[in-house]
């Protein structure tokens, strides 16, 4: 998976930093904090740029190269913003032997991007996962908390239409 | 008292299908027909017949309602509930007799189950820690606490033979007496809850329908071994499970049944969650333990075993949630209770995730020893759209595939093992004869690839190196070489990886190459894909005498590959073509094949 420095600007406000640091300052002497609180900055900021990392390997008085280290292992932390509506399609094995992968690629022809990628307006983003454990109804694509289950890939256009606001 | 009792799933295959717009418009009806100090609505934890949700039950008839919508459930608050009239057509229809209703245990899916672990999922609400209580939960914490020394207690787990359910198969209760064994300051109590065999989904499902079960058993567990901490490593992408493994917590320190001096009996013990953030490779114990301690989840070699060493190097124990879930009921019926159900080396039930080309779809847990034939043609009611089965897989990236001819095998761990498989976390994947195995192996190899962690190089390297053999091949460019080098790889890679995930990763390939070693040669010599999944080896042709010149084919076609005039037989231009199959979706005749 891509996982590269991003792009984008990076727009965060000092709220948003008063509200790492005050986190940082309850969870950073238990033992173990470092992933709870890269969770947390994840929730504020919705991605993990590099500048956040700085706050958190200065707030939590570990070395970047640490922060960096477990932001690039961990699947669910992202560098690169997500698009205002996160589209997944779940590539689990139950998904993938009914044709997710179909799927997947329908995504990426109808968005225009490649998985991984957000589109330019920064509307949707790409990603394929691993199971939302919604087997009975595969396969599955999620936006957001939405899922949609039993598809074909011709059903895409007509879902993506929905979020066409 | 009420006299109606409505159970809506709130389990997550559920609610992905619309079971929470059902428990609204249930509300809602009920008051508005003036019933609401009559019937009772609960939101349970999985049923397990998933395929059919949402899932309603109305006690006391135990009326099986299936794939219920809102405007179903109108007609059932204003026919059953108002009137007291069974709507039939909306039951599932195997509950369904002649004059009455049948148990939901006389169907074929539910017939041959026998609920240990899963027993208070879809039965009760889990989010109110009294209805558990209800069901003698919390009765085993406090026989242990009352009663027994903690070696009786690892004593009764020993003779239970309950062996690890996460994949490995490791005896529980002689993991539990390693740990008690070690002197130490501070012991640590954890729980494997990061489910990442993608495909399997009984640890949510008990997370998510009975919470307290796991934490009962985590107290047991810490008061056998001396811990009185415990860690929860749950996957984030388990939202309903995280919330209600909270509440549960938040509920039993209410009641004093965690936190300080545990029902008078002068033990401690508490417990936290710690977020998962999407690492198949913390599923193996050591890098577990290291993501819990806030790190890359890398694994390290063992010894020290976790029971000497574990979270900040102090002895601790790991199970999973299924594993736990046992315990509290192997204290309370006994050890000869467990182990008189199961095979000769494998005790008790196992669940598992049953998807893929299957009619049911869902959750079924079964004694040790039923049969993979049982488990498909009975319970999980046969594959779909008349088509042939082929293959189970099992054990997920670890396991392997098991054909046909297998089809009568008792599973139990060792079973799995001496056909190349494995039980692993209990997801079985069906498929049929739509399925190309070559694809499939690559696809677990794709898997491996992307979540080797990169710190020993057999696994990093030898499973990129195997995935990029496995891609040639699906795309016709393999040579029968390939085939030899492929089981050396194999071997190489499986000896020398320092985890599980490496020395388990070939397994997909080997099985397949065991049982389906024609479809590779295909692949290969005839630069064919039998099963017709393999894109670049298909071709798609027009077959002249059935079609009719309608034309739609040519316009659909993306890179005008199709030509023909109007009324006379079109062609595809091979070389144009690019497999993408629209034009076989768009013909109305069925004359174009794929081959």
């Amino acid at each position: 998976m891509a996982n590269t420095i991003s792009a984008v600007p990076f727009q965060g406000t000092p709220e948003q930093e008063k509200q790492l640091r005050d986190k940082i300052a309850e969870l950073k002497n238990e033992g173990g904090a470092l992933m709870p609180v890269m969770q947390y900055a994840q929730e504020i900021y919705g991605y993990l740029p590099i500048e956040v990392q700085k706050i958190i390997a200065e707030g939590m008085d570990v070395p970047m190269e640490e922060v960096y280290g477990v932001a690039t292992f961990y699947a669910q932390f992202n560098l690169n913003p997500k698009g205002k509506y996160k589209i997944q399609t779940c590539l689990g094995t139950a998904c993938y032997v009914k044709g997710s992968g179909d799927l997947h690629a329908r995504l990426e022809k109808e968005l225009g991007i490649k998985s991984g990628e957000c589109t330019p307006d920064l509307k949707f983003s790409l990603d394929g996962c691993r199971c939302i454990g919604a087997c009975g109804l595969a396969p599955v694509i999620m936006i957001n908390s939405d899922v949609y289950g039993r598809l074909v890939p011709d059903d895409i256009p007509g879902i993506l239409a929905k979020y066409e606001d | 008292m009420y006299r109606s009792t409505v159970i809506v799933c709130g389990g997550t295959g559920c609610t992905s299908s619309g079971s929470l717009k059902v428990i609204e418009t249930l509300e809602k009806e009920i008051g508005e027909a003036g019933l609401a100090e009559e019937v009772k609505v609960i939101k349970s934890g999985c049923f397990g017949l998933c395929a059919l949700g949402p899932i309603m039950v109305v006690y006391p008839e135990g009326a099986f309602y299936a794939n219920m919508t809102p405007d179903h459930v109108k007609e059932v608050v204003q026919e059953h509930l108002l009137k007291g009239r069974i709507v039939k057509h909306l039951l599932y229809d195997e509950t369904v007799a002649e004059e009455e209703i049948k148990s939901l245990d006389q169907t074929n899916f539910y017939q041959k189950q026998l609920r240990v672990a899963l027993r208070n999922c879809g039965v009760i609400d889990p989010e109110n820690i009294n209805e558990y209580i209800a069901y003698d939960g919390y009765q085993a914490l406090g026989k242990v606490l009352t009663e027994m020394t903690p070696e009786q207690v690892i004593k009764v787990i020993k003779d239970s033979g309950l062996r690890g359910r996460g994949g490995a198969g490791f005896p529980t209760g002689l993991k539990w007496s390693f740990a008690a064994a070690n002197q130490a300051d501070q012991k640590y109590v954890a729980c494997n809850a990061d489910e990442g065999d993608p495909g399997a989904f009984m640890d949510r499902s008990v997370l998510e329908g009975d919470p307290h079960v796991l934490i009962e058993a985590m107290a047991i567990a810490g008061y056998a071994i001396g811990a009185n901490q415990g860690y929860v490593y749950v996957r984030a992408e388990y939202p309903i499970a995280v919330e209600r493994l909270k509440i549960a917590i938040g509920q039993a320190r209410e009641m004093g049944l965690l936190g300080k001096d545990i029902l008078g009996s002068g033990f401690d013990f508490d417990m936290e969650l710690r977020l998962g953030a999407g690492a198949f490779v913390c599923g193996e114990e050591t890098a577990l333990m290291t993501s819990i301690m806030g790190k890359r989840g890398e694994p390290r070699p063992r010894p020290p075993f976790p029971a000497v060493s574990g979270i900040f190097q102090k002895p601790t124990v790991l199970n999973n949630v299924e594993t736990y879930a046992n315990v509290p009921r192997i204290i309370l019926n006994g050890a000869e209770w467990f182990n008189s159900m199961g095979t000769e080396k494998s005790k008790g039930t196992k669940v598992f995730a049953l998807g893929g080309k299957i009619n049911n779809t869902g959750l079924v847990e079964v004694p040790m020893g039923t049969t993979l034939r049982e488990i498909i043609e009975e319970i999980g009611g046969g594959i779909p759209n008349g088509k042939k089965f082929k293959a189970a897989q099992t054990g997920g990236p670890s396991g392997g595939c098991i054909p046909a001819s297998h089809l009568d095998i008792e599973i139990d761990y060792d079973n799995l093992l001496a056909i190349g498989s494995m039980m692993g976390s209990g997801g079985m994947i069906v498929m049929d004869e739509d399925n190309c195995m070559v694809d499939i192996a690559k696809f677990f190899l794709e898997f491996t690839v992307e979540e080797s962690c990169g710190k020993c190089t057999p696994c990093r390297i030898g499973t990129k190196r195997l995935y990029e053999i496995l891609d040639r091949i699906t795309k016709g460019q393999g040579t029968m070489e390939d085939i030899p080098k492929m089981k050396e790889l194999c071997h190489f890679i499986k000896e020398n990886s320092l985890c599980g995930l490496g020395q388990t990763a070939p397994n997909p390939v080997l099985s397949t190459l065991q049982y389906f070693e024609d479809e590779y040669i295909a692949h290969i010599q005839e630069k064919r894909c039998p099963a017709g999944v393999c894109k670049d080896l298909l071709s798609f042709e027009i077959v002249p005498d059935l079609c009719k010149g309608c034309t739609l084919c040519s316009r659909k076609c993306p890179v005008g590959a199709i030509s023909g005039t109007v009324k006379n037989p079109h062609v595809i231009d091979q070389d144009k073509c690019i497999k993408c199959g629209a034009c076989i979706e768009s013909c109305k005749f069925k004359a174009i094949i794929k081959k």
